[in-house]
């Protein structure tokens, strides 16, 4: 053994005394950090709010002139150039203004600690797998009230209200409870069923409108070597993309909406029932891809892509998301779930689209009027053609697709929406409830159901127990439609 | 000289003590005063709620899963890594047959090769393998199942990732086969250092390659196979568990909770729920689970030192 601990005679700090005190040292040190460290959750003092500027009719928002504006952008499927662009016209509109734009797909991590501080940047894209908690948000009063931007001329015609000029739904989407406005949502999603209109032709189909159809053309391209469905098995909350406006077809808008307030029984109702046991033939059938339940949204999209198979419940962003492995004769094409039958209680084109990107001023900016300034120029129609034309989606602007070339999917949503009139669902399990709809019912249910290793009884069971947990749940924010 | 003893002591310790106290001890303790609040992690502003988080972690059955997939990473992963790194290391530098002219005490043909193949994996950050292994176990067109059709065995295509049977099998499969070499080259630096004499002595005896390996090897490595196995347990309760399930898993976490860990739950609840508060009364379950693993890997392992 070593020679250190020997020498303890009484005069020299042995080994054990050494250990011993600088034990000590910490402990004391501990305590006295406390003044040295601020601890996690900041309770700085919040940052200083600019001071509004001179209210006219080209500053209808009163932005500070020469105020610094902080845009953070979620760095996604859409890029970053449809918001450099429309930075551009905001430096073009007040040049002595500094604007910091970034864009990142780490939205939580970046701005996480800023919100806690209290010097959040001034309009915010909070999308993507880092999404921050809105309901939260909401909650805390961590959001500006968009009432004023809403309420604002709109940027093509001054006597037209920037919320005149919106599509469906969209100022709706913001609400939380009550009035105020906290987010705007940039985009418009269309869902629905995605598929390759040249794939259909070659099997002599036309779309099918119910579901006898359905499993008819799913039996035809069983011959032929293809499967009739996959989706993203890994993230199985891609299914109601297709199944909630089935739903809501069959059963009325008002199951969904039931669905949505956590009322008791809401997925007990037959047309939940129904819908379910027509999706699980799809499995039992054999209609499914093989290997689904382990593909997750890319690689589902490619095996689709390549002809695997031949319907995909998806978004309107599989457009561009995929744009490398879709081939160009592919004819991309989306419709609205077919029904059951005739007895359904909404016609067939009932189909699911809201808004997507969700901007949002936080409260305590320090320039909250140059955030908002920035959307309303993002919601004229020269940017949102500009959008539409660069992302292959379309705006939360009503209109702007005259005149640009649509790609086929962006035509054949327009159309899907046209179709659809007045019969516009929009579910809010996934912005209101997130862990529930994705993880508990989609990755815990509903993938397990069309994996066929549960019935759709079970699932419906096992999904209800969930809702009625999370109604009882004190630790969320709870939610109802208006 | 004795009166300056001291302040030369603290000195050089006070700034290493402080540091620790500062980035180590202090989180530790923000994180216990956290879990007795209801801070969502996105607002400045919380207030105490007393042992709330707690009775709810208890009632939670997504946290119960988690905990008991983390204790089994924990016994599991070191288990499996360990045991196949020692026989490796074994089989390379000692394991080898006699050959004419050559050392007594030898490896296997080529093992020098060997050494260098089991390091390989290392070299790739955890977050590419559990990428490479995502698109290995892909059901559709992943290397494991073309393999397996390639060879015939069409009728066997399991959804590897996919299946809540198997997934959480599958995901520790690549903590071992990412971590393994590194334990490979650690013994293999311990064995190198066991007198050859020893070996020698045991073959002259006839012992055969057994137990040399339980009599001779094992017993002088146990130091390093001990410490290896904390080391390796925390790996496996923290940093690494999270980055396979986060990256691999579906959900993830799924397929219907049947690979979520502890950490993974308390980045969603941190991160995802707006939850901090509870997602730090878990962090504080995980600190008393890594205390209680390494407190008793520490004291099963202990053994009297072999000096040699």
């Amino acid at each position: 053994m070593g020679s250190t601990s020997a020498e303890n005679n009484g005069t020299g700090v042995g080994r054990r005394d050494l250990i011993k005190r600088s034990a000590a040292l910490g402990l004391v040190s501990v305590p006295a950090m406390g003044f040295l460290s601020a601890c996690a959750s900041g309770g700085g003092d919040d940052q200083k709010k600019a001071e509004a500027g001179e209210k006219s009719a080209k500053n209808p928002l009163a932005v500070n002139e020469s105020a610094k504006m902080e845009f953070v952008l979620f760095d996604g499927g859409f890029g970053k150039e449809y918001a450099e662009d429309a930075v551009k016209l905001y430096e073009k509109a007040f040049p002595k203004a500094e604007v910091k734009f970034s864009a990142t797909q780490k939205i939580q991590s970046t701005l996480q600690p800023r919100f806690n501080g209290g010097n959040p940047p001034d309009l915010v894209d909070n999308s993507g797998a880092e999404q921050m908690d809105m309901g939260v948000l909401v909650g805390k009063k961590q959001l500006a009230d968009l009432t004023p931007l809403l309420d604002a001329p709109s940027y093509d015609d001054p006597n037209k209200k920037v919320r005149d000029t919106l599509r469906p739904g969209i100022v709706e989407m913001g609400q939380f409870d009550g009035d105020p406005v906290w987010i705007l949502y940039y985009a418009y999603t269309v869902y629905g069923n995605w598929y390759s209109q040249k794939a259909l032709d070659s099997l002599d189909a036309e779309y099918p409108k119910t579901w006898d159809e359905m499993l008819a053309v799913c039996a035809k391209a069983k011959k032929k070597g293809m499967a009739g469905w996959t989706y993203a098995g890994k993230y199985p909350y891609y299914i109601p993309f297709s199944m909630s406006p089935m739903i809501a077809k069959v059963g009325g808008v008002e199951v969904l909406n039931a669905i949505d307030n956590l009322e008791p029984n809401a997925w007990k109702h037959p047309a939940v029932k129904t819908v379910f046991e027509a999706w699980y033939e799809l499995f039992k059938k054999g209609y499914v891809l093989k290997g689904t339940p382990g593909l997750d949204h890319i690689q589902s999209q490619t095996a689709w892509a390549k002809g695997d198979a031949l319907f995909i419940p998806n978004g309107s962003w599989v457009e561009n998301e995929s744009a490398k492995v879709i081939p160009a004769d592919f004819d991309l094409a989306v419709s609205a779930p077919p029904g059951i039958d005739d007895s359904d209680k909404m016609p067939f084109g009932t189909m699911w689209a809201s808004g997507g990107e969700p901007f949002i001023v936080p409260a305590k900016a320090a320039n909250g009027s140059g955030g908002m300034e920035q959307l309303r120029i993002m919601l004229s129609e020269a940017s949102s053609k500009n959008f539409t034309s660069k992302v292959k989606s379309l705006s939360a602007y009503n209109g702007g697709t005259d005149g640009i070339e649509l790609t086929p999917g962006l035509k054949s949503g327009v159309a899907a929406l046209e179709l659809a009139g007045d019969n516009v669902v929009n579910p809010r399990m996934q912005d209101w409830y997130v862990q529930l709809q994705k993880e508990k019912i989609g990755v815990g249910c509903l993938g397990e159901m069309m994996a066929g290793r549960m019935t759709p009884a079970e699932t419906i069971k096992k999904i209800q127990g969930y809702a009625d947990e999370a109604a009882k749940d004190s630790s969320i924010k709870h939610y109802k439609h208006q | 000289m004795q009166h300056g003893k001291y302040r030369f002591i603290v000195g050089f310790l006070a700034v290493p003590l402080g540091l620790y106290a500062l980035f180590v001890i202090w989180p530790f303790i923000q994180s216990i005063y956290y879990s007795f609040t209801d801070w969502t992690g996105l607002s400045p502003e919380y207030k105490m709620v007393g042992f709330d988080n707690y009775s709810r972690m208890l009632d939670d059955d997504i946290f119960w899963k988690s905990l008991q997939h983390s204790v089994m990473f924990a016994l599991l992963v070191p288990l499996v890594t360990l045991s196949l790194a020692l026989f490796f290391a074994f089989m390379i530098n000692v394991g080898g047959r006699r050959r004419r002219g050559g050392p007594a005490i030898t490896g296997v043909r080529g093992s020098g090769f060997y050494k260098i193949v089991y390091f390989f994996p290392q070299v790739l950050s955890i977050a590419i393998v559990a990428l490479l292994f995502q698109f290995a176990y892909n059901p559709d067109s992943g290397a494991i199942n073309s393999l397996l059709r390639g060879i015939g065995l069409d009728s066997l295509q399991p959804l590897w990732l996919g299946d809540p049977n198997i997934a959480l099998w599958c995901v520790m499969a690549v903590l071992v086969w990412s971590t393994v070499g590194f334990f490979v080259v650690l013994f293999s630096a311990g064995m190198a250092s066991i007198p050859a004499e020893l070996y020698e002595a045991a073959l002259l005896d006839g012992a055969d390659r057994a137990t040399t390996f339980f009599k001779v090897t094992l017993p002088l490595l146990w130091d390093t196979v001990q410490s290896g196995w904390v080391y390796m347990g925390i790996l496996a309760l923290g940093a690494e568990s999270f980055a396979v399930v986060q990256i691999m898993t579906t959900g993830p976490g799924g397929p219907d909770y049947s690979t979520t860990v502890m950490v993974l739950y308390v980045y969603q609840k941190a991160f995802r729920d707006g939850q901090a508060a509870y997602a730090t009364t878990i962090g504080v379950a995980l600190l008393l689970v890594t205390l209680a693993f390494a407190a008793v890997v520490m004291r099963l392992g202990r053994r009297e030192r072999l000096e040699y």
